[in-house]
């Protein structure tokens, strides 16, 4: 592929394998894993995120127990792959160091530390460990709509202070609008010397044009995933990502026929139900609340038999943040009480 | 009338340890025997002008209180370990340590308390654990334990510096909680900051995969309802918010803390909930001392 210098340049991290995991209820085996991993290696994506969706240690009752232990997926991934890097998701909280050493023993290089927007200072430890493994540190703020640019760009900023190699904002509950993006990674990238990524999902039909709205802000890494496999409605779309960038002229090194192949020909055989914005998707990105909830909310309407958007609408009136899928069953049983009473 | 009270110091003058002194003045055998800091501090001051005697030597000058007994360490693990835990040994005073250093054995009053009367370092495990274990030790005890697993949700306020710099020792030391004092073979702990305004109440889910579901739903949930009942006598804001339910093997249930606001608001149940189970557990140390007279 031709390199030039003037073209503006953006970093893809494909996380098919982690937000995806959440798509396919934390069932990847190795087979699968290795599968994209050789396929995403080939298109040239330069970082692959795996992990349960929860991050590491996320394997539990509350998130949903993994089918195969993600350390064997990392270690699965890192096998396949040369040039691009492994990378693994850790939420102070629900994984720890402990984790983060053992997924780096599995081949892992990169790790993304996830706090919620206004609890940053939680990650310090974390990052600073996956900087004496010699790992590269992503700082990793989430449910980014919840306050404004400044706080945010405060956060970032403690952060970068850990030693953070970038700042990835993540509008976990696909509730931003393309100017509320805009606002947030500018204030990002003024405040911080590091580059700023952001990470979309679809919930409002709204992820890649928000990640676009991202890059023009100044974000010069995005996420997405293959078929847009993800929490709620998905990510952005990783391969029609590569399509819209090249059109645009912003340069990703990615190969772009053989990303299109890899979705088509290992991704989407792959997938579990279709990656759409359906109601409870749409009700994720209209009140708020993090994708991931969606499938463990249709889970419980089923057992409380109530209406999976009056679940959602409460979980996002209660202000619940990333990880509290635990609520969900409290939401139901509060419900369920009050229609009794 | 300080002959029938144990005199009690309270290393650490922070919000923990100033919580502590007001759970001290109610309570009915455990009297103030010192307010100890190492540097001049609000909680120094406080505890002074309600004429507590006080001192910034830190634990030597609670370790030359000849009187003192019981000593609660609300400074920080490395504190503990290093200075706090040896010389309060040094000087024969009972340890009840609220930091995560784990010297001792793990003490959750409702649970095993009469084991440790004797310890010379008990230890209270994590707000988390004081929340959840008790749970998982009335599941265990009818219908074993295979698995256990807790999310503790607590309000980013009532989060301090020391417990946001330490998730991992949150999630580790509660895991083992849940392992050697629960009585789970396996345990997992979680811990969610939310800064929601106002703040919630902490809140603890509690699931436990049981190794003889034929027990039923009933005799477990009697169970839970005695421990609950137990639990209530230290930290009255404690109750049930999802009663038991059970799908197969796997028993839920869903805990509420309030706080009982006496020097923290009451959204801080997690400080409550330790600070109220350390001053239980030093009640009935004391209540052994009285009834020996000046035994051990």
């Amino acid at each position: 592929m031709r390199i030039d210098n003037n073209k503006r340049q953006v970093t893809l991290v494909d996380t098919t394998m982690r937000d995806g995991s959440h798509a396919v209820r934390h069932s990847y085996i190795p087979e699968q894993v290795a599968a994209l991993a050789k396929g995403l290696e080939e298109a040239r994506v330069p970082i692959i995120e795996i992990a349960h969706g929860d991050g590491l240690g996320g394997s539990s009752y509350t998130y949903g127990f993994s089918t195969t232990n993600e350390i064997e997926l990392v270690r699965t991934a890192a096998a396949q792959t040369r040039n691009s890097k492994v990378a693994v998701l850790l939420l102070p909280g629900v994984g720890t160091i402990e984790d983060l050493k053992r997924a780096h023993d599995a081949g892992a290089s990169v790790v993304r530390v996830a706090t919620h927007v206004t609890e940053a200072d939680v990650s310090a430890q974390h990052i600073a460990a996956a900087k004496e493994l010699g790992m590269m540190a992503v700082g990793f703020l989430m449910m980014t709509h919840m306050v404004g640019p400044e706080r945010i760009a405060e956060e970032a900023l403690k952060m970068e202070g850990y030693g953070a190699d970038y700042i990835n904002l993540a509008d976990s509950a696909g509730y931003l609008m393309p100017e509320g993006v805009k606002e947030r990674i500018e204030a990002v990238v003024a405040a911080v010397n590091i580059p700023v990524g952001f990470h979309a999902h679809n919930n409002l039909a709204l992820a890649m044009a928000n990640s676009m709205v991202a890059v023009e802000a100044g974000a010069t890494y995005l996420d997405g995933t293959l078929r847009g496999l993800g929490a709620g409605a998905g990510n952005t779309q990783l391969e029609v990502l590569v399509g819209v960038l090249n059109r645009r002229e912003i340069g990703t090194g990615v190969d772009f026929y053989r990303l299109m192949d890899l979705a088509q020909d290992v991704a989407e055989p792959l997938m579990q139900r279709p990656q759409i914005v359906d109601s409870g998707s749409l009700m994720l990105g209209y009140a708020g609340v993090y994708s991931s909830f969606l499938l463990h909310v249709y889970n419980a309407a089923d057992k409380f038999a109530l209406e999976p958007r009056d679940i959602l609408v409460e979980l996002g009136r209660r202000g619940m943040v990333g990880g509290q899928e635990d609520m969900i069953i409290d939401v139901a049983y509060q419900l369920t009480k009050q229609s009794a009473d | 009338m300080s002959t029938d009270k144990i005199k009690v110091g309270i290393i650490g003058p922070g919000n923990i340890g100033t919580d502590l002194m007001y759970k001290v003045f109610r309570s009915k055998n455990l009297e103030m025997g010192m307010m100890a800091g190492i540097v001049e501090s609000e909680g120094i001051r406080r505890a002074a002008s309600l004429g507590v005697p006080v001192s910034t030597d830190g634990v030597d000058a609670v370790a030359q209180q000849k009187d003192i007994r019981i000593a609660f360490d609300a400074t920080s693990a490395a504190a503990h370990v290093k200075f706090n835990g040896p010389a309060l040994k040094e000087a024969g005073i009972i340890s009840v340590d609220l930091t995560p250093a784990a010297l001792g054995p793990y003490c959750v009053p409702s649970v095993n308390l009469d084991q440790l009367r004797m310890e010379p370092d008990i230890n209270m495990v994590t707000c988390g654990g004081q929340a959840t274990i008790p749970i998982v030790y009335a599941v265990s005890r009818v219908a074993g334990a295979s698995y256990a697993e807790i999310v503790a949700c607590i309000s980013s306020k009532s989060a301090g510096p020391g417990t946001r710099a330490n998730m991992d020792e949150f999630t580790e030391t509660t895991s083992k909680g849940l392992e050697s004092v629960g009585g789970a073979d396996k345990g997992k702990a979680i811990i969610i900051l939310n800064p929601a305004e106002p703040p919630l109440m902490m809140t603890n889910t509690i699931i436990v995969r049981v190794k003889d579901p034929s027990v039923g739903l009933e005799r477990i949930k009697a169970s839970i309802d005695e421990i609950v009942a137990e639990l209530k006598t230290y930290v009255p804001g404690y109750q049930l918010r999802v009663p038991p339910m059970m799908e197969g093997d796997k028993v839920t249930t869903i805990v509420q803390v309030q706080g009982q606001g006496d020097f923290l608001p009451e959204f801080s149940g997690n400080l409550d909930i330790i600070n109220s189970a350390a001053v239980a557990a030093a009640e009935q140390i004391a209540a052994e001392m009285l009834a020996t007279k000046g035994g051990a």
